[in-house]
């Protein structure tokens, strides 16, 4: 059977696809063509990416020695704030939505394009000049005041470029929020008929209540940053206790939007874990309806928890006890959400694809930073544990051990219909094995060495931390690797790969029921939606008792497995 | 040309009433600050500001006509503004006087008496 | 002649559809700057409750002739906006570009009034540092936010009257159809500049004035 089956088969029509509609680099410049706009975040990401990667990888070479190797401790003080400010910013939060998210989302429900496409366009400009800002302020001498900013350090006592790193990620929040306004104007206004809300795929309600996050949580993080720069510029007393400011206000108004941040990242790796494990599963998701529930309550209680960064800052017990609560409540829609990935999987036909691997080792790292988080929503172990290594290992899990296998595994699942070609599935399962080798290797001592003291931010260090901090760094070091090698047959594969269908998972989703890569107008004809998404088997009960879909499956026949590896069909 | 509509003076006729009641409010408001209503004077004014905003957002913006979904959106903005306000001042409003922040600091001679741990 | 046809964009399927996208999409960039003004709002209030002496004395010596007159200019500035969009709804062009105008007139009043305001602010020296005459310490702080709250207030509105201007232009050029929906979109931040005013009115100028 060739790559073009005969359901395909109208679809794959030569030519005209988004990619060949304009060759200039002017066109991709001016575009206002989502899909090509993804692109070109997909590629700035990747960029930096590797910058906050060269960063922490100089770092993390540097405290194989309790007394440092290379680094003077400024410059130390440096790299690290160079590397949260560089991930959170320019690599996290954009990741998936920017990149698959404008991709996919007019995709999946139907639709031309987002709702504003020159917005989309000045969007990628926003981040474009943001980040060429921070980065130079970054290089030409950096700050070291760590990605958080904190007030008196970086309005009194912090030398270096903090005002002109505070306004780079001022400008590029906007690219947020844009991304976030158009989202959500595009999965209101711009469903196809037939496609309800309950019909939407769960990566799209991930799009949906990401956007509201990033539209309601990122401009109290400009003004933080803008009160800052006039504080720092101007002598404004605002978090001056000199004159009677707070700097506990400053880690109020900074975490509000900061934690919600962490949100921001988590919920569209849940979206994209939502899509794959079924698909490689060919199982329907298990508990669609809760699952939608659990992204809003992620999304909304999420702004309720960022007090739980300021247990030591000099909060009010009282505080301290609320936003304790409520950060227990909000895991409770990560556990639901953990509980039916899993039951997915139950007498489920499961194969491992690569985007299969990265998937899976997500639910499982992601349970881990999870647990450990509510570890640290506990007051007292609080106490013992900020400001460790045990805090750095939590949030690695989540953001490392969760949003970039998510990503990965996203990326590797959509590969095809990106750019028309598969990867190599040999490299990719291996590249993904040892991500999640690497990954653990690098963070679990640092759970051990956290939890003995070790401190965060520290250059030097007490000699009993060492060889945890050797085993981290050479964890480090595999998982460099383990990073470097997609880049390799990636881009191999868009020479050398093998050309794939419109389809080549079997997967459900209207991204597939057009072309790889898609026309630059999506479909050349929509398709009918009259069923809910996932319309893969039911879990393993007997045909009468269903479970999860809202409507009745689809009276076409459900689809095959995905091809293994080396068969034929797109492999 | 244009569809059929209202005669163009009624387009001046509802914006103008409620310009006429969004001064009279703003005066009422510079006015009342004048009185030596002590500890009432703030909580008025905010009121009266409340009120103007609500009479130019329902009926200068058109929020009394439009879709449920743009009230809605309209409504969570000041719905998330009221979790922060709520959440921050759960912490300042519970502060002991003596983590009050700008109470000097002199290190060595200043005791703050310690209640527990944190 | 009906400018419809032009005033439809891609990816919209109809005009009204494309209009309600266009309020939806607004409404939500106005959500964001309720807590983006919010946070100066909260900064404000945190302050004012741990020093209502402080914020008295302080408050006690803005500009209230120029606070009002500011309110009473963008007050009416919205009035004339919201004509604009009224008369744009159906096809008066030329009321359209007459009241944007206007409002833009009006804002450049208010920032006229503004920097009159700011020179005398400074003439009392009523920027913190070392020369602020007030006492105590925290009269700086209600000063350091009058800055930031006023400033983030004209920027907006600098950047309100400059969109303002070139839509009145391109209206009047024809460039543009009268039936866009981005009128629309450009009066609700209008009108959300005068809400912040309303706001910031009773918060800076009618502290103590009994």
């Amino acid at each position: 059977m060739t790559d073009a089956a005969i359901a395909d088969a109208a679809v794959d029509l030569p030519g005209a696809s988004y990619l060949e509609a304009g060759h200039t680099l002017l066109s991709w410049l001016t575009t206002t063509d989502h899909k090509r706009i993804a692109i070109l975040y997909a590629i700035s990401i990747t960029f930096f990416f590797f910058i906050g990667g060269i960063a922490i990888g100089l770092v993390r070479l540097e405290l194989m020695s309790p007394r440092g190797l290379f680094l003077t401790s400024d410059a130390y003080n440096r790299l690290f704030s160079l590397h949260g400010i560089i991930m959170v910013w320019f690599f996290l939060v954009p990741s998936i939505p920017a990149t698959m998210g404008n991709f996919l989302l007019p995709l999946m429900i139907g639709a031309h394009d987002v709702a504003f496409p020159r917005l989309n366009l000045l969007s990628w400009y926003l981040y474009v000049f943001g980040a060429a800002f921070t980065l130079y302020a970054l290089i030409a001498g950096g700050v070291d005041t760590g990605w958080t900013f904190y007030t008196p350090l970086s309005t009194n006592y912090a030398t270096g470029y903090v005002i002109a790193a505070a306004a780079g990620v001022f400008v590029v929040g906007f690219s947020s929020i844009a991304t976030g306004v158009n989202f959500m104007a595009t999965a209101h206004m711009l469903r196809a008929p037939g496609m309800t809300w309950f019909r939407l795929p769960l990566f799209v309600w991930a799009m949906y209540t990401v956007s509201m996050v990033m539209v309601l949580a990122t401009p109290v993080l400009a003004m933080s940053l803008l009160l800052v720069i006039a504080e720092r510029a101007l002598g404004l007393p605002i978090f001056d206790a000199a004159r009677g400011g707070d700097p506990v206000l400053f880690q109020h108004l900074f975490w509000f939007y900061s934690h919600p941040a962490v949100y921001i990242m988590i919920l569209p790796a849940m979206g994209v874990v939502s899509e794959v494990i079924p698909c490689f599963a060919r199982r329907t998701i298990f508990g669609y309806a809760f699952m939608v529930y659990a992204l809003i309550a992620i999304a909304v209680i999420g702004f309720m928890v960022w007090g739980h960064h300021m247990f030591v800052a000099g909060q009010s017990p009282f505080a301290n006890l609320v936003f304790s609560f409520l950060s227990f409540v909000v895991a409770v829609p990560s556990a639901i959400k953990v509980f039916n990935w899993t039951a997915t999987l139950h007498r489920a036909e499961i194969t491992f694809e690569a985007p299969m691997l990265y998937a899976l080792g997500f639910v499982g790292l992601f349970t881990i930073g999870g647990l450990t988080g509510l570890f640290l929503a506990s007051v007292p172990i609080d106490i013992h544990a900020t400001d460790t290594y045990f805090v750095i290992a939590h949030f690695h899990f989540v953001m490392v051990g969760g949003t970039v296998s998510a990503y990965m595994a996203g990326l590797h699942f959509w590969w095809p219909k990106l750019t028309g070609r598969m990867y190599s599935e040999a490299w990719a399962r291996f590249a993904a094995i040892t991500t999640f080798l690497g990954f653990n290797a690098t963070f679990l001592p640092q759970f051990v060495m956290g939890w003995n003291g070790m401190p965060r931010r520290y250059h030097y260090y007490p000699d009993v931390f060492q060889a945890w901090h050797v085993m981290s760094s050479v964890g480090a070091l595999i998982l460099a690797v383990a990073y470097v090698l997609p880049l390799i047959y990636f881009g191999w594969s868009l020479i050398y790969g093998r050309r794939a269908g419109a389809n080549p998972w079997n997967a459900t989703g209207l991204e597939w029921q057009t072309s790889s890569p898609p026309p630059k107008e999506n479909f050349r004809r929509l398709p009918r939606i009259d069923a809910g998404p996932y319309a893969y088997h039911e879990s393993a009960q007997p045909p009468t008792a269903g479970d999860g879909t809202p409507s009745p499956p689809s009276p076409t026949p459900l689809p095959n497995p995905p091809p293994r590896a080396g068969e034929g069909r797109g492999g | 040309m244009t569809n059929s509509q209202p005669r163009p003076v009624h387009i001046w006729l509802r914006p103008t009433v409620v310009w006429v009641a969004l001064i009279v409010l703003g005066l009422a408001s510079l006015g009342s600050a004048y009185l030596p209503l002590s500890a009432s004077n703030t909580p008025l004014n905010l009121a009266i500001a409340g009120l103007m905003v609500l009479l130019l957002w329902l009926f200068l913006m058109d929020l009394v006509s439009s879709e449920v979904l743009v009230r809605l959106i309209a409504v969570a903005g000041v719905v998330w503004l009221s979790f922060m306000f709520a959440l921050t001042f759960s912490d300042y409003l519970t502060r002991a006087c003596e983590d009050r922040p700008g109470r000097p600091a002199v290190f060595g001679v200043d005791q703050k008496a310690h209640r527990g741990t944190f | 002649m009906s400018d419809t046809a032009t005033a439809l964009r891609e990816p919209w399927p109809d005009l009204d559809r494309q209009r309600e996208g266009v309020s939806v999409g607004i409404w939500l960039f106005i959500a964001s700057e309720v807590l983006f003004f919010g946070a100066l709002f909260l900064g404000y209030a945190v302050y004012r409750s741990l020093y209502p002496e402080a914020f008295r004395i302080a408050g006690a010596e803005t500009e209230v002739f120029y606070g009002s007159m500011n309110l009473v200019l963008l007050l009416t500035s919205s009035v004339t906006m919201t004509i604009a969009v009224d008369a744009s709804r159906r096809g008066m062009r030329r009321t359209v570009v007459v009241c944007l105008a206007l409002t833009m007139l009006l804002g450049a009043a208010f920032l006229l009034f503004k920097g009159l305001e700011y020179s005398a602010d400074i003439a009392k020296a009523l920027f913190p540092g070392a020369h602020f005459p007030l006492r105590p310490p925290q009269t700086q702080l209600f000063w350091g936010l009058y800055w930031v709250m006023t400033g983030v207030h004209a920027i907006h509105l600098a950047i309100g009257i400059g969109v303002v201007g070139v839509f009145a232009l391109i209206l009047r050029r024809r460039l543009l159809p009268i039936e866009s929906p981005a009128i629309l979109g450009v009066a609700t931040y209008w009108h959300f500049v005068d809400t912040v005013w309303i706001i910031l009115f009773p918060l800076l100028y009618l502290v103590d004035r009994s």
